[in-house]
């Protein structure tokens, strides 16, 4: 039966607050998920003021000060600090974007900082993307072939074929996309979501590879693509420009086409 | 709990190979729909309001407005069932109750379906009443 509230032990709790420094100016007010799994407590929101006049112009800048200097347990991934290895993803503002390529200007009143949503959540702003890794490796994201590789080159695309594959091979895997689609929240154990359709699709396109009709073979499944419904929050979401529901509707097509 | 591997419980039971046919026909009864929408409004406008009832049904029993009329209920119905489908598929996580509630679904459209193709055929073939 549908579920109407969150199960008892997610149900968010007020939380913490820690003041700006006496003497800020130029304030503004972080409010951020925080759960930890091994404290038997329910999730809270804590309250962090930021003297901003001290902080770099990113969300992501804004959360690594407060851990170095306001509350080292504050736990979340980031590496690249520039938006291409896609460990900062998270619910930024009610929008699931990287934290380190969003702007704290950008975000009017208190900045509302959520771990991505829809995920099992490892701890604060660290969400479990075991399935999502999972659904990315049953794609198969890598080049299948029959035909033998050239003896003395690699195998040759043309310019415009490399550019069909050019975008969809952006994406860094940071899952904003797969969990801002409701289809995901609801059936993401057989759905596999667009991020991996995107993937699976770059392969499908791309016109060195020969495990196309194999490809498109195991995504002919009522829930494993067809549980998209284009509602287009994966375009809307992605951080890197990318087009999932478009790839997803190229998908369908192709699959209707080999049957005409 | 299941120790089985994340790409094993992805994998599951495999693909179903299916599922193709149920997106193109919901898509082809879409723009049939259109269709006989369309000629089902303006077949009502052109009879005006409050035309008499032998005048509806000589209408409906021409070959033309009684083959258009019978596509219409079925293709209604079949473009429901698809839709609805969909719907049960996504909020019924239970199994069993998707399955019972999918072929509930399936009975209600086509005793629905037939009822309105009887009618149908009922003034095409004559009846008064």
């Amino acid at each position: 039966m549908p579920q109407f509230r969150l199960p008892e032990n997610s149900r968010v709790q007020p939380g913490k607050s820690h003041a700006a420094p006496t003497g800020a100016k130029n304030v503004k007010t972080f409010r951020i998920y925080r759960f930890d799994p091994d404290s038997n407590q329910k999730p809270r929101v804590d309250t962090y003021q930021v003297d901003m006049a001290s902080c770099g112009p990113m969300v992501l800048d804004a959360l690594i000060k407060i851990k170095n200097e306001v509350d080292p347990t504050l736990t979340f991934r980031r590496s690249c600090r520039e938006g291409i290895c896609g460990s900062c993803a998270m619910n930024i503002d009610g929008v699931n974007t990287l934290a380190c390529t969003k702007a704290i200007g950008e975000i009017k009143g208190d900045a509302k900082i959520y771990p991505l949503p829809h995920l099992p959540v490892i701890k604060d702003l660290v969400p479990d993307l075991t399935n999502f890794y999972a659904q990315y490796a049953s794609v198969k994201p890598w080049l299948q072939t029959r035909t033998p590789a050239p003896p003395d080159r690699e195998r040759l695309q043309s310019k415009e074929d490399q550019e069909k594959i050019d975008r969809p091979s952006a994406c860094i895997l940071c899952a904003c996309c797969s969990a801002s689609c409701p289809s995901y929240w609801w059936n993401s154990d057989r759905y596999l979501g667009p991020a991996a359709l995107l993937a699976a699709y770059r392969w499908i396109i791309d016109t060195r590879d020969e495990a196309t009709g194999e490809r498109l073979d195991e995504l002919e499944d009522p829930f494993r693509l067809y549980r998209c419904h284009t509602i287009m929050n994966c375009a809307q979401a992605c951080p890197k420009d990318l087009n999932p529901a478009k790839a997803i509707a190229e998908i369908k097509k192709m699959i209707v086409e080999r049957q005409h | 709990m299941s120790l089985r591997s994340p790409l094993g419980r992805v994998l599951g039971l495999g693909s179903a190979r299916g599922g193709s046919g149920h997106w193109y026909s919901q898509r082809v009864t879409a723009v049939a729909l259109v269709i006989l929408g369309f000629w089902f409004i303006a077949s009502l406008a052109m009879l005006g309001a409050g035309a008499p009832h032998a005048a509806v049904l000589g209408w409906l029993q021409s070959p033309f407005s009684a083959v258009m009329a019978l596509l219409l209920v079925a293709v209604t119905a079949y473009h429901a069932l698809l839709g609805l489908q969909v719907v049960f598929e996504d909020y019924i996580s239970d199994k069993g109750a998707r399955l019972v509630v999918l072929v509930a679904l399936k009975f209600a459209l086509v005793v629905a379906a037939l009822i309105g193709i009887l009618a149908v055929l009922r003034i095409a073939f004559g009846a008064q009443a």
